[in-house]
């Protein structure tokens, strides 16, 4: 892969997803062998994190790890961020130190791409504002593809707080490039303007939405949303729109329900449905690292390939 | 003494082929052929000769942010955007919210000896929306209109009432209409774009709900009212069928609302970061249509200058606003006269006759025997590219950085006096 930055799954071709996924196959049958990798020895990865997160940090500190590469972690909280630098100032000063890639998660949509175009480092998305949250898009076709081999023609529904998140805007851009239908799905108040722009269908009633989906995807609820008056109480939304057994009845056979994290166990998702046969949730973590490290190879070593 | 000859006059019913003679500050003579050998000779052949444009909207950071524009930089960009007055908005630091500070903004204006400035006063003490201003006083001390510009007033009976006190002392009252419990937390207009890039939207009825409600309150009182910035097509079919029921209402739009739609936003430009937001293409054609219609009855630029390093953050992070004084009439020029929607006469009334007679300045925008001379004079053949960094203002942050635009301002008097640009 020849580029400098991974900013967004709409910036990437389908052929650079198809090799990020392969390579990030491979790797995870490392990762299952529980092997190691020197592909990233003397190299720098630094996470830049704006917004809290324990996950995602975790796991791209592990796939540097796994590469071998050396990790530094800014938390922003500690850093002199917090005494006002700006963060341009900050891209440069992690440049200066002889970092190569950086990883940031930011609370503001387009922070990667200013940040990208201010420093030499390679540049990852880990998550900014309403926009992209391309790796997790990634290990959720990563799954999907372990289980079902291709996931062209699959029924894809995204059900949650569309409006707000970055993670049905990548899952949906990522799952229309790879030949599935996307559904989305959620009351009128929680969704964005124009989303069928992205090529998928619009159901606000999750009883249809779901007949015959091959992928559910819950996004997680974020409680502060009643604040806004976005939607009523925990109890309607998880009669309206919770992932249930009863629900996964409407399904395809052989279906599987993947969730981005953390869970809220029975709100937009039920206890049993997230511990069942049908949940990818511990294989999505797994899948995770294998994506975030073929992120990580390609960019600082793709050159080197062609 | 200044001749002007071969001059093509535009004025807002029309254009003509005339000389213009200039002295003690006015238009002493508009006839052909004036000879008179003590004057000096300015030949406008092939230029169009227009009244000095009057921008009823701009941000001149001063006092209290004068490292993104004072009074004298931004008269200066003035006069080199051909405008020859200009009204600076009160949300200064503190706001021009009592006479004492609009008589400062009018010193500084004839210190600096460039375009005229006239402060836009308060409606309320210190924008806080509660208690009205002193309007009697104010426009005593130099004020030409009242508004509370991007903190408009929330509270409609505060604002029934600020538009009834404006009345009393003939006082125009400007609105900057937005309903902020809607606009909160959005940073673009709310449409596909914003959709696209993630970016938090800022729906129409912000606008143009605000629009309806300050309408219909000026109805009720029976007062004039001009609302500002008008960027979408709801707002100004609200205006139209305002006017159409004798309701005394004008408003402004502004270039980047006809020359751009949000497709500035998708490369996270934060020059393209405004407030009313750049709309889509559907508004871009309503706001044309209400400009030929009569409906929009000026241009004015909101020039909001501000500094590299307040743009060069995150987007959500940086202020709103694009300068807007060294490119309005090109801009102008080359998506609307040019393109054959209106004519330089339109043009006229949009920038110079229609704001001199919103504001009571009768001694303005026209070019005819008697009137102050304050012209400017355009090379309608000229093309070029935009470069901010030549901007007199102090603001670089331009929209239209870099874009090819037509027509060029060459020369402006200011009350009879050739100004250097």
């Amino acid at each position: 892969m020849k580029r400098k930055d991974i900013l967004g799954i709409k910036d990437l071709t389908r052929a650079e997803i198809n090799e990020i996924l392969s390579t990030a196959n491979v790797m995870r049958d490392m990762i299952d062998r529980g092997e190691k990798s020197n592909a990233l020895r003397g190299k720098n990865v630094t996470t830049l994190f704006y917004e809290n997160s324990t996950r995602t940090r975790n796991s791209f500190e592990t796939a540097a790890k796994n590469l071998g590469a050396s990790v530094s972690g800014i938390s922003v909280a500690t850093s002199s961020v917090q005494k006002g630098e700006s963060l341009v100032d900050t891209g440069r000063t992690l440049d200066a130190l002889g970092t190569d890639v950086i990883v940031i998660r930011h609370s503001v949509a387009g922070s990667c791409k200013l940040l990208a175009e201010c420093v030499n480092a390679s540049v990852i998305n880990a998550g900014d504002g309403l926009n992209e949250h391309p790796s997790q898009a990634l290990l959720d076709g990563l799954t999907a593809r372990r289980h079902f081999g291709n996931v062209d023609g699959k029924k894809v529904v995204i059900v949650g707080d569309i409006k707000h998140s970055r993670v049905a805007r990548s899952d949906a851009i990522l799952f229309g490039m790879l030949g599935a239908k996307v559904t989305v799905c959620a009351p009128y108040s929680l969704l964005p303007c124009g989303i069928d722009g992205l090529g998928c269908d619009v159901e606000t009633n999750f009883d249809k939405a779901i007949i015959g989906a091959d992928i559910v995807v819950p996004l997680r609820v974020q409680r502060e949303r009643m604040d806004g008056a976005y939607f009523s109480t925990q109890g309607e939304y998880h009669e309206y729109y919770g992932v249930t057994q009863k629900r996964l009845e409407l399904c395809a056979d052989n279906c599987i329900v993947m969730h981005p994290g953390p869970i809220n166990r029975g709100l937009e998702i039920a206890g049993d449905v997230a511990d069942g046969s049908n949940s990818m949730i511990v294989e999505q973590v797994t899948n995770g690292v294998a994506v975030r490290m073929a992120m990580l190879d390609l960019l600082v070593n793709g050159d080197d390939r062609l | 003494m200044i001749l002007l000859k071969h001059a093509t006059v535009v004025n807002k019913d029309g254009m003509q082929q005339s000389d213009v003679l200039i002295d003690e500050g006015i238009i002493k003579l508009l006839a052909p052929n004036i000879e008179y050998p003590s004057a000096e000779v300015i030949d406008c052949d092939g230029k169009l000769v227009f009244p000095g444009f009057i921008d009823m909207h701009c941000h001149l950071r001063d006092p209290g942010q004068t490292h993104k524009e004072d009074i004298e930089s931004g008269s200066a960009a003035a006069l080199a955007g051909g405008f020859t007055t200009i009204c600076c908005m009160p949300n200064t630091v503190p706001p021009l919210d009592n006479p004492a500070m609009v008589g400062y903004v009018r010193q500084k204006s004839d210190k600096a000896g460039n375009a005229d400035v006239f402060p836009v006063g308060c409606i309320t003490v210190g924008q806080k929306g509660v208690e009205l201003c002193e309007y009697g006083k104010m426009k005593q001390a130099g004020a030409i209109a009242v508004s509370d510009d991007g903190v408009p007033v929330s509270s409609g009976a505060v604002m029934l009432n600020a538009l009834k006190y404006a009345k009393t002392f003939n006082i125009p009252l400007l609105s900057h209409s937005e309903d902020k419990s809607i606009s909160a937390g959005g940073v673009v207009n709310d449409g596909d774009n914003a959709t696209i890039c993630g970016l938090r939207g800022i729906p129409r009825s912000a606008e143009s709900a605000a629009v309806a409600r300050d309408v219909l309150l000026a109805e009720e009182a029976g007062a004039r009212i001009h609302i500002c910035h008008v960027s979408t097509a709801e707002s100004v079919d609200i205006i139209r069928a305002a006017k159409a029921r004798g309701v005394q209402v004008t408003c402004e739009t502004c270039p980047h609302y006809f020359g751009a739609t949000d497709d500035e936003i998708l490369s996270y430009n934060t020059n393209a970061k405004i407030n009313p937001p750049l709309r889509e293409e559907a508004d871009v054609q309503a706001i044309i249509d209400g400009i030929k219609d009569g409906t929009i009855d000026v241009i004015a630029t909101d020039h909001a200058p501000h500094s590299f390093d307040e743009k060069n953050v995150e987007f959500d992070y940086a202020p709103f606003g694009t300068v807007g004084l060294e490119t309005a009439f090109s801009m102008a020029y080359t998506y609307l006269v040019l393109t054959d929607t209106i004519k330089p006469s339109d043009l006229c009334r949009l920038m110079s006759y229609e704001p001199s007679r919103i504001l009571g300045l009768n001694d303005r925008g026209r070019i005819e025997q008697g009137a102050r001379a304050d012209i400017v004079i355009i090379d309608p053949d000229a093309e070029y590219v935009v470069d901010a960094a030549e901007f007199k203002s102090k603001g670089k942050n331009s929209l239209f950085d870099g874009w090819r635009l037509n027509g060029k301002i060459t020369q402006v008097i200011v009350k009879g006096e050739l100004k250097s640009l």
